[in-house]
């Protein structure tokens, strides 16, 4: 627990934008050296909040009074705000790929020498940073090469560059896996013993039990409550509880599956790596999936369960070696993705923005957009059948939008999922591999997500959940298959299964399931 | 406002670009005293400027799937030029020459299509490199020398249609019956398509805005028919002219209309979403930028039918053109936005320009500085809109009574155990 001098005051921060008040008199308080969460649902008013702290929105754009380390302040942009000691790092990570470790650490803060760039002091203190984050690289290696974990711990060695003495993490963890996860949270842990002062933004309660020494909790631009907690004794239900405005008794929905045969059967799958050739990426892979049941990939990030699916949708990943697919009982090939959707398969991405959506499209457009063939009248594209398709999921799945004719980038996480998901359930699949299918999507949405996928299952259709969260995959599926370096290394009924049991059948390594 | 927009239906960003291209004419005809708005002007305006209108229609698709093609001058001169070298000295009849012509323009599409698509050398690259080994054929082929082209040319290049029937129209009566024909095409369109959206819709919207839409369409055509038709004897509304309309109308139905259509846009919009949604990125690469190349061969032949021969340095520079009229129809360089109706207004904006200014005695030189601005003005004001997310002019002018609809629905799906927790 840090002293009780508070190092962060926000008093009653108003925020407009045209039409909407984003933030709405929140105030809040942060004490020297703990680690503060932020909760909240997607658009509550957490990031505006966070930019109007970091200096994105200038002062004198918003109202309300910033007090930090015991004197207003007056941010004009970032620049000030990290000469004050604030860094803010964002969700998307915000390193050039093609420069090396030491260049991006020092890009826009260059140590310079008579005019010209000390890489060598530049080096010898990017050293001493990686150090202090616990990486081990050389500093000359390029961004690209790096693993988004260790991305974001380069991250927090370049907000350590800056003498940081509060850092703000928007959702750190949400590109991660368990064990980077964890790498981070303890890094936190450190940074807090060394006097730094750690700002959250979280959806994952679990982090915020395991890590956090006070919880504020926004909604609708509103500080709900905000109070301190004791480590890893935090009221889970509390906190969803006033996120959402109601309490969430149970936060994946009842649902008993009506299972039939098997329809769906992949046998000895082996994919090659695209650039490595050689390397397995989909190593003898077999697993079936029957009507009506809600099938899980858990496993690691990098386990190989987005390659294996992608490389099943038509091979739309690495190189194809050998192995075969059955649908309803028949052998299929499916050499490209228009074969995998016509012979009833649907793949809903675990990157909406890159590759789920073209965010320039209306609803109307995405919706339809994997079976145009579905609204051709005499060969040409019927704009009232269109029209009537989108607003049948529209409404359907309340997908909160004034029209189908807005562009799919206005739309918040979830309802974003949910046009994706409209879009491949209008081809009408047989099979439906969702990747990821709530990642960035807050509490209230990711209810509504499980029972679509739910209502999926029991229209007959056969559907694999691929997903990091393991509480995610235990409450809404029926059977998980694990997935370790490519092989497929166990599976089990969900409802004997338990999540120690599960992580060790993710980590078994090849030479163990032998 | 909002009946406003009932009436032009949607897209405003256009109707704002074909404000200003009529407020241009309006201001060129008052500076010339007369001379903008009449018979001969316009048939010229349209016949001299039909070759780089076609070329926009294929620039827009190439700059919509997120490419660039540089080669288009130089294509367009290389078939002109090998239609006059065949029609010469193969003694083949002008037809012939005119589709081997055709069939080069496609040769050389499918050539650089396969650089872009097959091998993913950049359209910026491809292009640059076919618009210096065409260029270099041209001069090669012909010698450095002017080759005369059949007279049958003329008619594509700058042909009218036949007089016929009474006189007492005092018009060309073939453009008569082309006007009316295409007002009760659009009436036709514009009724089905409401009777349909109507029929689906569960309230009937209202009719007046399209009976208001096609009175409006019939007076700008009924407009523009009698003054192409109404110039001196043995003139009409131009061959080259209706050629543009008929390619725009084919063009603007594959663009809007079709599979294929939503895949170019799908395509320039997001290239790995549209490939994991079962587009064939690479087909729709090729058969685009194979396209363009048609497209310049047929601007090529259309265009040495008008010069009545086909010269060395023909197409010098028509690429610039076309690629201006799709930036200032609002094509993002990006990728994925931009149509060819809004290209067209593009182009003709850049057409009436030029032809004003020379009527008012404008020198080439000082018509260039003024293009290169409007260009320039036209971009900037989709930069200042994006950044502002504002919709247009139109709507700054008239902002919108009730503020913006918060999506305040209540999540009635979400699970309530304790309502009030």
């Amino acid at each position: 627990m840090g002293d009780a001098r508070p190092i962060l005051e926000m008093q009653h921060i108003t925020k407009d934008f045209p039409g909407v008040r984003a933030l709405d008199g929140v105030t809040m308080s942060v004490r020297t050296a703990d680690i503060h969460a932020i909760c909240g649902e997607n658009g509550a008013g957490k990031s505006t909040l966070m930019k109007v702290l970091s200096g994105v929105y200038p002062h004198g754009t918003y109202g309300g009074a910033i007090v930090f380390d015991g004197q207003e302040v007056e941010f004009k942009g970032i620049k000030s705000s990290e000469r004050a000691g604030i860094v803010i790092i964002h969700q998307e990570l915000a390193l050039i790929p093609e420069l090396s470790i030491v260049e991006n650490i020092f890009l826009g803060n260059e140590i310079v020498k008579n005019g010209l760039i000390d890489w060598d002091e530049a080096r010898r203190r990017t050293l001493d940073l990686l150090a202090r984050v616990g990486l081990s690289i050389d500093p000359s290696t390029p961004i690209k090469t790096l693993g988004v974990g260790q991305q974001q711990l380069v991250e927090i060695a370049k907000a350590l560059s800056k003498d940081v003495r509060l850092l703000i993490l928007d959702e750190p963890t949400s590109a991660l896996n368990e064990d980077d996860s964890e790498n981070l949270l303890n890094l936190m842990l450190g940074l807090k013993a060394k006097g730094i002062t750690c700002l959250m933004i979280s959806h994952k309660l679990n982090e915020i039990a395991a890590v956090s020494d006070a919880v504020t909790v926004i909604r609708d631009g509103k500080t709900v409550e905000t109070y301190p907690v004791e480590a890893g004794a935090v009221d889970e239900d509390r906190i969803i509880r006033s996120m959402v405005g109601r309490s969430l008794e149970n936060r994946y929905p009842e649902h008993t599956p009506t299972i039939g045969e098997t329809i769906f059967e992949v046998r000895n799958w082996r994919v090659e790596h695209p650039t490595l050739p050689g390397r397995l990426i989909c190593n003898d892979s077999n697993f079936t999936v029957k009507r009506g049941e809600i099938v899980g990939f858990a496993g690691l990030m990098g386990a190989g369960r987005t390659e294996l699916a992608r490389s099943i949708f038509g091979r739309s990943y690495g190189i194809f070696v050998s192995g075969e697919i059955f649908l309803r009982g028949e052998k299929v090939v499916l050499p490209n993705v228009r074969a995998a959707i016509r012979n009833g398969i649907a793949y809903v991405p675990e990157d909406r923005k890159t590759l789920g959506l073209n965010l320039l499209d209306s609803i109307k457009v995405t919706t339809v957009s994997a079976n145009l063939d579905g609204i051709l009248r005499r060969g040409l594209i019927d704009d009232a059948m269109e029209y009537e398709v989108a607003e049948g999921y529209r409404k359907s799945m309340r997908t909160k939008a004034p029209s189908v004719d807005v562009g799919v980038k206005t739309l918040s996480g979830g309802n974003q999922q949910k046009v994706v998901l409209a879009k491949w359930m209008f081809p009408d699949p047989d099979v439906l591999i969702l990747d990821e299918p709530t990642r960035g999507i807050d509490v209230g949405a990711k209810y509504e997500i499980y029972r679509l996928i739910q209502e999926l299952s029991d229209e007959g259709k056969a559907v694999v959940v691929i997903s990091s969260e393991l509480p995610e995959l235990m409450g809404i599926t029926d059977r998980i298959y694990t997935i370790c370096e490519g092989r497929i290394t166990g599976v089990v009924d969900t409802a004997e299964a338990n999540q120690e049991q599960l992580m060790r059948m993710m980590t078994t390594t090849a030479s163990m399931a032998r | 406002m909002k009946s406003l927009k009932q009436v032009l239906g949607g897209d405003l960003r256009q109707f704002t670009m074909v404000g200003a291209l009529i407020a241009l004419l309006i201001a060129f005809e008052i500076a010339s005293g007369g001379r903008m708005l009449t018979s001969s002007n316009f048939q010229n305006l349209l016949s001299g400027n039909a070759y780089v209108l076609i070329l926009a229609i294929g620039m827009v698709m190439v700059i919509v799937i997120g490419q660039i093609d540089l080669s288009v001058g130089s294509v367009a001169g290389v078939v002109g030029m090998i239609v006059a070298l065949t029609a010469r000295d193969l003694n083949v009849p002008w037809w012939v020459a005119l589709f081997i012509g055709l069939g080069v323009g496609m040769l050389i599409g499918a050539w650089q299509g396969m650089w872009v698509a097959r091998i993913g050398i950049p359209g910026f690259i491809t292009t640059l490199a076919g618009m210096l080994i065409f260029r270099g054929v041209v001069i090669w082929i012909s010698g450095s020398i002017s080759v005369p082209v059949p007279d049958e040319f003329r008619t594509l290049g700058s042909g009218y249609l036949p007089e016929w029937g009474p006189t007492f129209t005092q018009m060309n009566n073939s453009t008569l019956l082309l006007g009316i024909l295409a007002i009760v095409a659009l009436g036709w369109t514009q009724f089905r398509k409401y009777s349909r959206l109507s029929s689906m819709a569960s309230e009937k919207p209202p009719l007046w805005p399209v009976v208001v839409r096609v009175v409006l369409i019939a007076l700008v055509i009924g407009y523009l028919t009698w003054l192409f038709g109404s110039g001196r004897p043995g003139t009409s509304f131009p061959i080259p002219g209706l050629i543009l309309v008929a390619l725009v109308l084919v063009y603007s139905t594959i663009t809007q209309r079709t599979r294929f259509g939503r895949h170019i846009y799908a395509v320039g919009g997001n290239r790995a979403a549209a490939a994991l949604s079962g587009v064939d990125t690479k087909r729709v690469t090729f058969i685009v930028m194979a396209n363009m190349s048609f497209l310049a061969a047929i601007a090529g032949i259309m265009f040495v039918g008008r010069a009545t021969a086909a010269g060395p340095s023909d197409g010098t520079a028509w690429e610039l053109d076309a690629i201006a009229a799709v930036f200032i129809g609002g094509a993002a360089v990006s990728g994925g936005i931009g149509t060819v109706t809004a290209s067209m207004v593009g182009g003709l904006v850049m057409a009436v320009l030029n032809s004003g200014l020379s009527l008012m005695g404008v020198g080439a030189d000082r018509t260039a500085v003024i293009k290169g601005l409007v260009l320039l003005a036209a971009v900037a004001f989709d930069v200042y809109n994006k950044e502002q997310g504002r919709p247009s002019i139109l709507g700054r002018l008239f902002p919108k009574k009730e503020p913006v609809a918060t999506a305040a629905e209540p999540a009635g799906s979400a699970p309530v155990a304790g309502k009030k927790g």
